[in-house]
């Protein structure tokens, strides 16, 4: 942000701006423009190549060009296709009783944006924080491609026009208040939710809402404060929410008091996408006690029943005969195979003196969220109204409409906060099924999936496999080749409405998408020369989607590994080396804080070891250090991590601590444990006895997170915290064990009895 | 279908069901207590952890037969009207949930675990198996300690 300085007050309607001050004064438009232009002229000017690091190492970089993600990330292109409509994004109201309530067009999933993004209208508003309530907007189609939480974008998008929306509040506020006194506006502040005057007078929001409502300012000024003059932003502040989470007062989709909700739970076929063909007890199942409906649809067999522990029974109690699934045949070991031939071969294939080879596999990965696949849906002749955890509601909305034959404008969709998503909300299954449910049986339903469904059919991480090829000679690298085959990530929300979902549903559409996608994230950080990365995708007919970092877990962190590998090669410290190939002193600030913070290089016992890594991603950057004890080897903990984040600005330090905090568990878990086995079209794992996302035992005893201070805008938080931790964890791993990891999880067998199909 | 008579926070209540519905039903679709979450159904995530005469209990693996007679206390009935808990000012200080849906769960442990020791280790604290998909564990961890100094 540059020159905004003094808050310009909006003239009373008795005092017209000054004509001097008038070249001063911002509009909002001009105001929105200017955040715009400056968020991509921010992003170009950081990017390119700073000075080779200084100090004392003896490796020397290749500069690298810029890869498409350094000039423009997945987040900058999300903020453009939304630009059109950024100004619609938020409206402020003051009510009269000196609350403030702004409806939040993105979905809150724990990420903390109902806390950042209230601290940002507070902050304008000059308001406590706790004034402020944001309940989460419906599907507004109005919004087109600007109503999709995911890209580690919602801050970065929301930013400027939040506080401009609120800063035009303020400003009216003030000429209101001018307006009442008779006073101008130029010498009038405001503080703790009142417009105050040099005499003493003082006038509450909730007093001054009606007036400035209705008095006319054409000469309306509106300057958003810059980071300098912030008080709140930038401060630790507690969740919003904490309260009511801590209590059990909280309600989530089906804590919800909705008239006539009836519990609904579906029977799902034994392979993926297999298919109903006939109910062989069905009346047998209806007379169960409870039981109130049983229906055919189109992912299964619905029970409608009292109570869901009645509908489990019933359902289990099923006796169906199923068609077959599009991937039956398939097996892990096939979709390995596949991914391997997927691969594009380096050119030439041959390894020439000074190359170096590394292939690595990735297991599929369920979301999992605590919170399985839930919403209510009542669907009436005339409309339907959907609850649920939506995080692209529109073209939810679009999608539903269609399938219950509706008007969209008839179909309302509640976006309602949900017990995580890690990406799974980007889609809407559970909302369109209880929806068919609804119609199939005219009554309310509340739908809800059990845990072994949500793990087997619902989605995943697809699986990948990575190549890397690097040239290195006389103590620098020259190039590195990354080509990748992923199963193929399902982009049918597009950006969140009908003509982006449908061009990725066209033959070759979602291929492109995940290019596109793929180019706008993955990068590598390093002056290596030249850098070619390519994305390969095999179809198959599964449940996939993007899950938290997207490619970059995989991607950047087998790459962090490949960093460490060749430090050792080039007889190097794997933090000297990291050091003198980062592109950027800010990139080396924050692996130094963490390498100072962690005592990088102290002793350790035997089988005990240091891990280091680094990250960049949405305009921010991390680095992670972890010490690991792998004295079991088949159970190796992480006891220590110390990690260090840049957002630019950071709005909230204490929950971008928390998204820290949560990508390092995440990260622990998909590198050392947990991951889905398929078998004959079916992952074997069932509950989290069986998926092993970390546990408390799992959990380092001893974290330290810092959060650089900084200015400029805001970079993405949500999935930043992911790939440097995979990389420190597994380069910890290699360190402490002398093995060389290649396939992830490391500790990956089938350790238990998979429930029945 | 027989009648069950327990007491849920303190108010006796006396629901209508089969002897074998597991509790989680009895008082999320039953009683429209909803504090309890369902995560798994199987007693391995647990979510819906709660207290019977004090003691964490898994209510979805207890029949609500199995709760004739006895105190339930839930989430919900762990505050003395606006005083929170000390472990519930804890996990405030320490600002631990993020989605929140395990929290009530986790805290039901953390409060039990308390109960049996007055300062736990990190390897008795380690002994909560209770999920936390967003992996707030170390903050878990802290709000743990820092109720047990404050209690």
């Amino acid at each position: 942000m540059a020159t905004p300085t003094t808050d310009r007050p909006a003239s009373g309607r008795h005092q017209a701006a000054p004509t001097r001050l008038r070249d001063q004064l911002v509009g909002r438009r001009k105001f929105l423009t200017y955040l715009v232009a400056g968020s991509t002229l921010t992003v170009a000017t950081k990017l390119g190549i700073d000075a080779f690091a200084p100090g004392e190492a003896t490796a020397f970089p290749t500069p690298s060009l810029p890869q498409p993600a350094d000039i423009q990330d997945l987040g900058d292109v999300l903020i453009l296709a939304g630009r059109p409509t950024e100004g619609l994004l938020f409206t402020v109201e003051i009510l009269e009783n000196g609350r403030v309530r702004v409806a939040l067009p993105r979905m809150e999933v724990g990420q903390g944006l109902t806390t950042a993004v209230a601290m940002l209208v507070a902050e304008e508003l000059d308001l406590p924080l706790d004034a402020v309530d944001m309940p989460l907007a419906p599907a507004r189609p109005e919004l087109m491609f600007n109503q999709l939480t995911g890209g580690s974008n919602s801050i970065r998008s929301v930013y400027g026009p939040v506080r401009a929306a609120a800063a035009a509040a303020r400003s009216r506020l003030r000429g209101a208040a001018a307006d009442r006194w008779g006073l101008p506006a130029d010498g009038l502040r405001t503080e703790g939710g009142r417009v105050h005057a040099d005499d003493g007078r003082s006038l509450g929001y909730g007093e001054l809402t009606a007036l400035a409502a209705r008095l006319p300012m054409a000469d309306l000024v509106v300057r958003a404060k810059s980071p300098s003059e912030f008080t709140l932003v930038g401060t630790s502040q507690r969740r919003v929410d904490a309260r009511e989470m801590v209590t059990g007062s909280f309600k989530y989709t089906l804590d919800l008091d909705i008239k006539g909700a009836t519990p609904a739970m579906v029977r799902r076929p034994p392979t993926i996408n297999g298919t109903v063909k006939k109910v062989n007890n069905l009346d047998k199942v209806r007379a169960m006690p409870g039981v109130l409906d049983v229906a055919v649809i189109k992912t299964g067999v619905a029970v409608v029943a009292e109570t869901f522990g009645q509908a489990l029974d019933a359902k289990d109690a099923l006796d169906v005969t199923w068609g077959p699934g599009p991937i039956d045949d398939l097996s892990d070991e096939d979709i390995r195979k596949e991914l391997r031939q997927a691969t594009i071969p380096f050119i030439p294939p041959v390894t020439l003196p000074g190359q170096h080879e590394f292939e690595f596999d990735w297991a599929f990965l369920p979301h999992a969220p605590m919170e399985t696949n839930s919403a209510v849906a009542d669907v009436r002749d005339d409309g339907a109204d959907i609850w649920a955890g939506m995080k692209s509601p529109i073209v939810a909305q679009q999608q539903i409409a269609k399938e219950l034959g509706l008007p969209q404008k008839s179909v309302t969709c509640h976006v309602v906060q949900s017990g995580g998503s890690f990406g799974r909300r980007l889609f809407w299954d559970g909302p369109l099924e209880a929806a068919r449910i609804s119609q199939a049986t005219g009554r309310v339903i509340k739908l809800m999936w059990t845990r072994t469904d949500d793990m087997r059919h619902g989605r995943a991480r697809p699986a990948a496999h990575h190549r890397y090829r690097v040239t290195a000679a006389a103590g620098t690298v020259l190039r590195m080749e990354h080509h990748t085959a992923f199963v193929e990530t399902d982009w049918t929300h597009g950006l969140g409405e009908i003509l982006t979902a449908t061009s990725a549903g066209l033959p070759g559409g979602n291929f492109g998408f995940a290019q596109t996608v793929f180019l706008l994230t993955v990068k590598s950080p390093y002056n290596f020369g030249v850098v070619e990365q390519i994305l390969n995708e095999v179809p198959l007919n599964m449940h996939t989607g993007a899950w938290r970092s997207v490619y970059s877990v995989s991607s950047r962190g087998t790459e962090e590994i490949v960093v460490d590998e060749l430090a050792a090669m080039m007889d190097q410290d794997p933090y000297e080396f990291r050091r003198s190939f980062l592109k950027s002193d800010a990139q080396r600030a924050v692996l130094d804080k963490v390498a100072e913070e962690g005592d990088w290089g102290r002793s350790m016992d035997d089988m005990c070891a240091q891990g280091i890594a680094f990250h960049e991603e949405y305009g921010s950057r991390t680095a992670v250090l972890v010490e690991l004890d792998a004295s079991d080897p088949e159970d190796p903990r992480v006891t220590k991590a110390v990690i260090a984040g840049d957002y630019g600005l950071p709005i909230n330090p204490r929950g971008l601590k928390a998204q820290l905090l949560g990508g390092l568990t995440d990260a622990i878990s998909v590198t050392l444990r947990a991951g889905l086995h398929i078998e004959k079209g079916l992952p074997l794992e069932g509950s989290y006895s069986h998926f092993h996302y970390a546990r408390q035992k799992d959990s380092p005893t001893d974290v330290q997170i810092f959060i650089l201070p900084g200015d400029g805008e805001p970079g993405g938080a949500g999935e930043l915290g992911l790939p440097a931790a995979t990389g420190a964890i597994a380069n910890a791993y290699a360190r402490a064990t002398g093995k060389k990891p290649r396939s992830f999880p490391i500790h990956f067998p089938v350790d238990f009895d998979p429930f029945p199909r | 279908m027989p009648n069950y008579t327990f007491t849920v926070n303190g108010r006796e209540v006396t629901v209508d069901a089969p002897a074998d519905l597991p509790a989680l039903w009895a008082l999320r679709d039953k009683l429209g207590v909803t504090g309890p979450k369902y995560g798994c159904g199987i007693d391995v995530c647990k979510a819906c952890t709660s207290h019977i005469d004090g003691k964490a209990f898994n209510p979805c693996v207890t029949p609500v037969a199995d709760l004739e007679g006895h105190d339930v206390t839930t989430i919900e009935g762990l505050a003395d009207g606006d005083n929170l808990h000390p472990v519930q000012e804890a996990w405030l200080e320490q600002d631990v949930a993020q989605c929140g849906y395990c929290q009530p769960g986790q805290i039901m442990a953390a409060v039990a675990l308390l109960r049996r020791t007055k300062n736990p280790t990190d390897a008795e604290i380690d002994e909560i198996e209770n999920v936390c998909r967003c992996g707030t564990y170390f903050r878990i961890r802290e709000a743990i300690k820092s109720a047990a100094a404050k209690m």
